[in-house]
């Protein structure tokens, strides 16, 4: 007797899931992050040297040198930098999808000079005299932004001041002459503003600019890797294309190979591939291109489960046992081989996420994820869809099992 | 000659596969020692450019180019599915003055669609980027002989550890010996093949174990019936699942694209050389190991045979 409820029930939950996935699943797969390599953008670590010599470089220059490349990564408009320190002297950059990658590299690596020149070029300050964070955007009577300074040593800003009363003083950033206030009186506080037709927005990029430019480091390139944004994006439909061929021939594998359990892997590693996407949406990962083969390697893996449980279900079939106790004890024997299997991965994967760079620890994530959410889908949704579908009595021949009649034996 | 994967003796043939697997791997290790390896800038200063140009070009055209801006390229490679590419080599790193240059100059010559790839490493980072591959295979090695010594016993530790690393250095030592070019993504390959070789192996020793509880194991005879009737009854599964992961990889191979290719080529020959060491290799040190607890006992036979 072919029990209809289970096989309602069964069809119920595959429905189900491919309603959700059908529905969601083009957004989950788009709001990936996608890494430098695919999108176009450059990672670059600099190695931060004091510019004079037998100065320390503490934990705090290093997070000031950060926050000061973000606001200048901000000055070009690029939405998510990844900016972090690593070890005792170096910062690593990441930007993806920048429009002009060589503006942005000169922007991020050259530290900006700021000085103070008086009316025949002579450099009276420099950054290094502006107090850390020392300008600021404030606001006149009219609600006018202007720029406001602080410097470290007042006492010779007087002096300056005094000596070039009434003179135009040039505030330089590089070569390139920003504004030439004329020092209206002696200032004595160690305050000055800089004043102009600035839109809030100049000012405050001009404010960000200031302070970065008195940062007291040298960054060096000891590593980059740029990738333009055509080559990112040939890089990403090819893996795509690669990922639907390579899933497509292990779905035809397992059809062909396993049948009607084959189908439910098929079903399993659907709902796989999705959950996988989904978390790593969550997590905000960047997709990177060794990270779209972590992941069609892992619904490779992904399918290990199934070979081992089937092949298992195979095995006690052929014994004689009937196919609902054959699908039990098969599923039983093979939990621990899968979870031994998949540990053992895992620790790999940990290793490969602890040393790797950037793009080889994508990899290990999008690896990490998969095994994981593998026992979820491939061991336990396959389970539970098999429990289903034997007690329906429906498509019970060994057949479909993967199994001939002649080679099962008297138990 | 009439093969059978399922009745086909796997423990008889053994000294023969090691032989042969030490043979080659002693051929590989030479290969290594004499010829090196062919590093990418991963590992070795300066820079190398994809210039992807999408137009018909020739080495010649791109040296000249590159000239004109007084660079000297180490090697420039044709590359690409339509040999649109060129891979320029340079020993001494460029800095970004020079790489945008580089871009404008082809820009113009070429066309708006020259696209650039860029990867450029100081010695001081190469280093540390070879030092830290080799951490990460050691501490793999580590974390995996725990874990299995722990679920199983140390034998099959050593003997996973062994098959492991016989993997390793056969996919190491191709590239060598072909003097493909290795770059960071291909000690991703390595510590993949590594962790997809230990989880095949496992499975084996797992059935291995299995049986070793079914089956009254006095002798060394009925040891090597053991492991023979596990890697029978588990060929199929071994066979199929490297099956799967080869289908994967072989189409990241074919239609992954150039920047992936080193990454995809290692792992598709690490999966053949993981499968043949899990059925030809593994089981069978830990069959010649154990073996001795029963030649031990033979001479003491006061003592309780190890269960």
């Amino acid at each position: 007797m072919i029990k209809w409820s289970r096989i309602w029930a069964f069809s119920l939950i595959v429905i189900l899931m491919f309603g959700v996935i059908g529905y969601t699943g083009l957004g989950v797969a788009k709001g990936i992050t996608l890494g430098l390599d695919l999108q176009g953008g450059f990672e670059i670590l600099y190695e931060v040297k004091p510019v004079h010599e037998g100065e320390k470089l503490d934990k705090g220059t290093l997070t000031d040198t950060v926050s000061a490349l973000n606001r200048r990564v901000n000055v070009i408009g690029v939405s998510e930098p990844d900016i972090q320190v690593e070890g005792t002297d170096r910062i690593r950059v990441k930007l993806a999808g920048v429009t002009n990658q060589e503006q942005a590299r000169k922007l991020l690596g050259e530290p900006a000079r700021l000085s103070f020149l008086d009316p025949n070029g002579k450099e009276l300050l420099t950054g290094d005299d502006l107090a850390k964070n020392g300008a600021s955007v404030q606001y006149d009577e009219l609600r006018r932004p202007y720029i406001a300074l602080k410097l470290k040593d007042a006492d010779k800003f007087k002096q300056i001041t005094e000596t070039y009363l009434q003179q135009p003083i040039s505030i330089a950033l590089d070569e390139k002459i920003l504004t030439s206030p004329v020092v209206q009186s002696v200032i004595s506080g160690g305050t000055a503003s800089i004043t102009g037709n600035y839109t809030v927005d100049e000012a405050t990029e001009l404010a960000g600019i200031l302070n970065a430019g008195a940062l007291p480091v040298e960054m060096k390139e000891i590593y980059s890797n740029s990738v333009g944004a055509a080559l990112g994006a040939e890089s990403l439909q090819k893996g795509i294309y690669a990922s639907f061929i390579g899933i497509a021939l292990i779905f035809l594998f397992m059809l062909l190979y396993y049948r009607w359990p084959g189908v439910i892997a098929i079903i399993t590693l659907v709902v796989f591939m999705y959950l996988t996407l989904l978390v790593l949406n969550w997590m905000h990962a960047t997709l990177t291109l060794p990270g779209i083969a972590a992941f069609i390697l892992t619904v490779g893996m992904a399918v290990d489960a199934n070979i081992i449980t089937y092949e298992r279900i195979k095995e006690e079939l052929r014994s004689g046992k009937t196919l609902l106790s054959a699908v039990r004890a098969g599923q039983r024997r093979s939990l621990s081989t899968i979870i031994d299997a998949n540990l053992t991965t895992i620790i790999a994967g940990i290793v490969l996420f602890y040393f790797g760079t950037s793009s080889v620890q994508g990899f290990a994530v999008t690896l990490m994820v998969g095994i994981i959410l593998t026992l979820l889908t491939n061991v336990f949704g396959t389970r539970l869809l098999l429990a289903i579908w034997v007690r329906s009595n429906a498509l019970r021949k060994p057949w479909y099992y993967g199994v001939k009649e002649s080679e099962i034996g008297e138990l | 000659m009439n093969f059978n994967p399922k009745t086909w003796n796997y423990v008889s043939h053994r000294k023969q596969f090691f032989l042969l697997s030490g043979v080659l791997q002693i051929i590989g290790i030479l290969g290594l020692l004499f010829l090196g390896f062919n590093l990418g800038v991963d590992f070795q200063s300066g820079t190398r450019l994809d210039i992807a140009i999408g137009k018909p070009f020739t080495e010649a055209e791109v040296a000249a180019e590159l000239k004109q801006l007084n660079l000297e390229p180490g090697s420039i490679v044709t590359a690409g599915d339509n040999g649109e590419r060129a891979a320029v080599r340079f020993t001494e790193p460029l800095n970004k003055e020079q790489i945008a240059s580089v871009k404008n100059s082809f820009t113009k010559k070429y066309g708006d669609q020259v696209d650039i790839q860029e990867s450029t490493v100081d010695p001081v980072v190469s280093r540390e980027l070879a030092k830290n591959a080799m951490y990460a295979l050691i501490w793999a090695s580590i974390g995996i002989v725990i874990y299995v010594t722990v679920r199983f016993e140390y034998r099959f530790a050593i003997a996973g550890i062994i098959a492991l690393l016989h993997d390793a250095i056969g996919v190491i030592s191709i590239f060598s010996i072909f003097q493909i070019e290795v770059d960071l993504p291909f000690i991703a390959a390595i510590l993949t093949i590594v962790g997809y070789s230990i989880n095949d192996t496992i499975v084996t020793f797992d059935r291995i174990r299995e049986n070793m509880k079914l089956h009254k194991v006095k002798r060394k005879a009925d040891l090597e019936y053991v492991v023979n009737l596990s890697i029978q009854e588990t060929i199929t599964r071994s066979i199929n699942t490297v099956i799967t992961v080869l289908m994967a990889s072989a189409a990241l191979l074919i239609f992954g694209g150039e920047s992936i290719r080193t990454f995809s080529l290692a792992l598709t020959i690490g999966l053949f050389i993981g499968m043949y060491s899990s059925i030809f290799i593994a089981s069978q040190i830990w069959l010649e190991w154990k073996a001795k607890e029963f030649a031990g006992n033979r001479i003491t036979p006061t003592n309780n045979e190890a269960s």
